[in-house]
């Protein structure tokens, strides 16, 4: 089994390695930030080659943003410029929960197309392939936050909070996206199916968004729906949102409690992402 | 035989009675294995034999349920890591992000394997004009040929030159062509002193390729030798026979059957048959029987174009060892006359 032999064979079409296979040097294993940030490098490149897939992430909080505000603006708020000091945050958080299963599809993929199998066989941190993903995910959010309040400012929304408030729930409302990635992230590791993880996506976040207080304030809602949209994260997001961004903050009761669900959505499926993800089948 | 700086002198691989269960089904029952460094092994059975959970388990991507594997002198529960470092793995579909660049695919793995930008960018461009594949390197993965993504997948298994690597089912679903490229890289790879490890369902790729070849089947091994080895132990050869009439071989075939033991095979060309002759009590009438047959076939008026003893193919020995022919994509037209 000497090199040269095998090497020198005159092969019609044959593709020389000579030299490539070399004795290397092991690299030292990736670490976990560098691994981490090479997935998000990919998750990044995904969207950069299939700029469709933002199809949705723009055409959601642009499309209830001015139906809402323009069709029931007058009717729920009085007039269409005061609706918007309650609509623009909600749709804020709606347009960003409405985009979170998105991470877990693109994670349910990788699973069915054999390329996740590849990644685990290698020598990193477990975490980084969801991390990476996660950091894809900000990205979307980010793109979804810009267009609602650009739009917003556009048709009229002025932000009493000013730049800092707005910049406090854009990241308020990206952080509690981030727990539900985790979320899909796990759903993503057990159904192993893309388009299962969309349905599931839209069946799970659609009645919540619409049941919650985005649109209209739950005083009219039967008591059973209200109880629910009272306790629903969703609610207090958008109160948070509204807070930050209209500068009404009071006693902070809204952020606190975002911050409290985000954290707790985090702490169940993070460790749970994990668990699934090294599970050896 | 080291290389590639393999440290230590065991085998690359080392398991004995592993087991896998998926729900009621035994996906393996009891395998051992043993591969040498720097052999090219080759692993045979058709589908759901249990090749791909073989792989699963010693590159440490499942765990078994019974059973102990070393690779490369390390425990595969208990340091997987240490097995990940050194080893690579070419799946059975190839495994590609079909949305990157053939460029950025590389990338994405030099990076996971920890070299730097720059060494990453250097060896995907190596890798890349070695494959043949530097004019498609901007373009998606997704738009490749079936050979060119093999060639990127095995390519993306050398980034960090590994001391072992996987290959399942490198040639499956390709063209002659391609699947002799790809073959000439395993040897090449192989030569370079990485072990190999290869499953497939085409015999002759294990016959081209492998030093040694274990055969499964239902999830055990049911031979393992050489290719000569094997053939060896299914009988003393096969007889193959030509004949210049084709309307001639149901006639051509009841003699067969009726002067030799041994099952009567129909080949795909209709002017062929073969029997798989069962060994004699005494090798040497082996002759004296083939010779017995040509006369009877000639008393019957069959006539005959050309007569040749040789060999069972590594097809025959499969069919012999496991009752049922390899895998439909290279079964001819059989027709088991036992």
């Amino acid at each position: 089994m000497s090199t040269p032999t095998a090497t020198s064979r005159a092969v019609p079409e044959a593709h020389r390695l000579d030299g490539l296979l070399a004795p290397a040097r092991p690299p030292r294993r990736a670490g976990a930030l560098a691994a981490s940030a090479t997935f998000g490098w990919r998750a990044m490149l995904k969207i950069k080659h299939e700029p469709s897939q933002l199809t949705d992430v723009i055409a959601i909080p642009v499309v209830f943003t001015v139906l809402f505000t323009y069709i029931f603006g007058g009717a729920i708020g009085g007039t269409p410029g005061h609706y918007l000091k309650t609509l623009l945050p909600g749709t804020l958080v709606m347009g960003i929960t409405a985009c979170t299963m998105y991470g877990g599809a693109r994670l349910a993929q990788d699973v069915t197309t054999g390329v996740f199998d590849r990644f685990r066989a290698l020598p990193v941190w477990r975490g980084a392939l969801v991390l990476g993903g996660l950091l894809g995910d900000a990205g979307r959010y980010l793109l979804a936050a810009a267009i609602v309040v650009i739009l917003g400012v556009i048709i009229g929304y002025r932000p009493d909070g000013g730049a800092p408030g707005v910049i406090a729930a854009v990241a308020l409302v990206i952080a509690f996206g981030l727990s539900l990635s985790w979320l899909w992230a796990a759903v993503a590791l057990l159904v192993r199916a893309p388009a299962t993880v969309m349905s599931l996506g839209l069946a799970v976040l659609l009645p919540p968004t619409f049941a919650s207080n985005i649109f209209v304030q739950p005083r009219t809602m039967p008591g059973w729906l209200q109880a629910f949209v009272n306790v629903n994260p969703i609610s207090h997001v958008a109160d948070a949102a509204r807070d930050l961004m209209n500068n009404t903050g009071g006693t902070g009761g809204p952020v606190t409690w975002s911050l409290i669900a985000t954290a707790a959505i985090t702490l169940v499926f993070a460790p749970l992402t994990l668990h699934l993800y090294s599970k050896q089948g | 035989m080291s290389e590639n700086g393999v440290t230590g002198d065991g085998p690359a691989i080392e398991a004995r009675g592993l087991v896998k269960v998926y729900g009621e089904t035994r996906a393996l029952d009891g395998i051992d294995l043993t591969v040498r460094r720097g052999q090219v092994f080759g692993f045979l059975g058709p589908n759901g034999a249990g090749k791909t959970t073989t792989i699963r388990i010693l590159a440490t991507l499942a765990r078994p349920d019974g059973g102990t594997a070393r690779v490369l002198g390390f425990d595969v529960v208990s340091e997987r890591n240490a097995i990940r470092a050194r080893v690579a793995v070419t799946g059975q579909f190839a495994s590609l992000d079909d949305d990157l660049t053939g460029y950025e695919n590389l990338i994405v793995f030099g990076r996971l394997r920890g070299l730097s930008r720059a060494a990453s960018r250097r060896r995907a461009d190596e890798l890349l004009a070695a494959f043949d594949l530097t004019g498609a390197a901007s373009r998606p993965v997704g738009g490749y040929s079936g050979g060119m993504r093999r060639r990127l997948d095995i390519g993306a298994s050398l980034i960090v030159t590994p001391d072992l690597l996987f290959l399942d089912e490198p040639t499956t679903g390709m063209d002659p062509r391609s699947r002799s490229q790809v073959w000439e890289l395993v040897r090449q790879i192989a030569a370079a002193g990485t072990t190999v490890l290869l499953t497939t369902q085409y015999l002759e790729e294990a016959d081209q390729l492998a030093e040694q070849i274990a055969v499964i089947d239902h999830g055990r091994i049911v031979a393992e030798g050489t290719s000569a080895q094997l053939k060896a132990r299914v009988g003393s050869g096969t007889l193959h026979v030509r004949l210049l009439d084709g309307e001639q071989r149901p006639r051509a075939r009841a003699v067969l059957a009726g002067t030799l033991e041994g099952p009567v095979r129909l080949g795909a060309d209709p002017l062929t048959l073969s029997v798989l002759l069962a060994t004699p009590a005494d090798p040497a009438d082996t002759g004296r029987l083939v010779g017995h047959a040509m006369t009877r076939l000639s008393d019957a008026r069959v006539a005959v174009a050309e007569v040749t003893l040789g060999q069972p193919s590594l097809h025959e020995a499969f069919l012999a060892l496991t009752g049922h022919p390899a895998s439909p994509a290279v079964t001819d037209h059989e027709d088991a006359n036992s």
